[in-house]
């Protein structure tokens, strides 16, 4: 469990993270999500305990950051941004380095070794200096180093980062089977992976916490939410059909491939009636969907109207 | 196991990873060689005894150690490898202690392979062996001390060579603060005799010529302990307040 009390910190006169407030309880996955410079990974130093809060506090299952800092980082895995290691070493020779410091020994230190291995498949490059490996291979020892001690809290700083997208389906699926005891918070600005992996997101920007919700309740901000998007012959024909439905707000035409979204009012549902509608007319569609919201445009959109409020 | 034993294993192991220890003994023992034999006359002087070769360690190590101490805390800090070394179960001054402790050992290393002009000292006449293991003692007293003052100015930069230049600077002052260069400017300034000692008394020079004249004294083992002591303590305080950038 992890806890933010006000956290803060300023480097002189530049607030980086400004008063942040929020609790991870197990089995919650938090995705963090903000544009480039908006607090995450200095959030996410404090939490590992690299960085000292300027302001506030921060505990991990009820260790503070601070004052119990060494039986706070026992109980966390971290992967640093960017999944830095000692190039020079091997894998296994940095695995087994990081599980003497975590204090692993006997069958313990086998077992979460082997284990680790297993997950991330690394067993071909065991022998091989990190230096040499590519990067999906870096970021996945980073991960392996993270989660070689069973912990309870599992913060990664951009995990999939530089995966190509098989590499990221294994690393979403390993976070995903670990998410049941642990509780996670992983930082990213790819929002399909918000979807894929997490269970609530919070969006920070200027080092602010802008929105704390389900994705998917996120996702019901947008303007998109509810709306039916579909193609057909006569995109202005079908217009007029669809602005006539009386739930219909608007109607818009993308410009580039003719695809028509009806947009709701508010808090209506308008799918039964515009397969009605296109029904009655006779109006032939190639497909069409009931869209469940764009979590982008809902990013954009809070952050950008925090950046105008600035 | 401990932390501190743990961190200094990796870290003594990393130097032998690359090229870096084996360039760096390689060039300490030709020099070292060359300048006891060509400039320091050890044959000349018809003296069993060390002296040339030893008299030489203060001007070695002035390059030799910066080059050392350069990557402990400005390469983890370059790499960002500093991060997950610090989010580990250790504290601060386990890692400041343990990185030492590595670069003093392969230091040591180094200065023990020195050993065959010990014995052709032995072989060729009858030399005081006390005076040369005290000599030993500080010479390794002294590289010590050097490293603890690179430690602390690596830590300050990400630049390894910002970090290599302010350290043989750093060093040069401190060894030559009991050398007229230094004291005659002092002098110059009417400073009270009481305060020119004290600069004087804090060259590394002047302590490493008294232990090596075969005087152990306890003072002299003191002052570098708590130099190294000194260092070593402003390294953590030093990367405290320099990590986040």
């Amino acid at each position: 469990m992890i806890e933010t009390r006000d956290l803060s910190k300023r480097y002189g006169d530049l607030v980086a993270v400004d008063g942040i407030r929020f609790s991870v309880q197990p089995g919650q996955v938090l995705g963090f999500l903000g544009p480039n410079g908006a607090g995450k990974s200095t959030t996410m130093k404090m939490l590992a305990g690299f960085l000292t809060p300027s302001a506030g506090s921060a505990s991990i299952c009820g260790y503070d950051v601070v004052e119990s800092a060494l039986a706070a980082k026992r109980l966390v895995g971290y992967l640093p941004e960017g999944a830095p290691s000692y190039g020079e070493m091997s894998v296994r020779g940095f695995l087994e380095f990081v599980a003497d410091v975590r204090g692993l020994s006997g069958d313990a230190r086998r077992r979460q070794l082997d284990d680790a291995i297993g997950r991330l498949s690394l067993q071909g490059v065991m022998h091989q200096s990190i230096d040499t490996l590519s990067k999906g291979f870096k970021r996945r020892v980073g991960l392996a180093q993270a989660i070689l001690h069973d912990p309870k809290v599992l913060i990664l700083d951009e995990p999939t980062d530089g995966l190509d997208p098989n590499q990221k389906h294994e690393v979403r699926a390993l976070i995903q089977a670990m998410a049941k005891d642990k509780t996670i918070i992983v930082s990213t600005h790819i929002l399909e992976e918000v979807h894929a992996v997490c269970n609530r997101a919070i969006i920070i920007a200027r080092g602010k916490v802008l929105a704390d919700d389900t994705p998917s309740a996120l996702e019901a901000r947008s303007r998109f939410h509810q709306a039916v998007s579909l193609t057909a012959e006569n995109a202005a024909a079908v217009r007029d059909v669809l602005v006539r439905i009386g739930d219909v707000a608007a109607v818009e035409i993308d410009a580039q491939d003719q695809r028509l979204t009806a947009f709701p009012r508010k808090g209506k549902a308008i799918f039964a009636s515009v397969v009605e509608a296109l029904r009655a007319n006779a109006i032939q569609v190639r497909e069409i969907a009931l869209e469940q919201g764009r979590l982008d445009e809902v990013f954009r959109q809070i952050t950008t109207s925090a950046q105008e409020a600035a | 196991m401990n932390p501190i034993r743990i961190l200094f294993r990796r870290e003594l192991a990393s130097y032998f990873a690359t090229p870096v220890a084996y360039v760096f003994i390689v060039i300490f023992l030709l020099l070292s060689g060359a300048f006891t034999f060509y400039m320091g006359g050890f044959y000349e002087r018809g003296q069993a005894d060390l002296q040339p070769f030893f008299g030489f360690h203060p001007w070695l190590y002035l390059f030799l150690i910066p080059a050392v101490a350069m990557r402990l805390w400005a390469e983890e800090r370059k790499s960002g490898s500093i991060e997950l070394l610090l989010t580990l179960p250790v504290t601060m001054g386990q890692a400041v202690l343990g990185k030492f402790l590595a670069a003093w050992a392969f230091v040591g290393i180094a200065l023990a392979l020195t050993f065959p002009i010990w014995i052709s000292v032995n072989y060729l006449g009858e030399p005081d062996n006390g005076v040369i293991l005290a000599s030993y003692l500080g010479s390794l007293l002294m590289a010590g001390a050097f490293l603890a003052v690179g430690s602390c100015l690596s830590a300050m930069t990400r630049n390894q060579v910002i970090a290599f230049i302010l350290t043989v600077v750093a060093c040069f002052l401190l060894l030559l603060s009991g050398f007229p260069l230094v004291l005659d400017f002092f002098r110059g300034l009417n400073l009270p005799q009481g305060v020119i000692d004290a600069i004087s008394g804090l060259s590394f020079l002047t302590h490493f010529n008294a232990i090596s004249k075969g005087v152990l004294d306890l003072r002299d083992l003191f002052y570098f302990a708590l130099m190294i002591g000194f260092w070593l303590y402003a390294t953590t305080i030093v990367i405290d307040l320099k990590k986040a950038d």
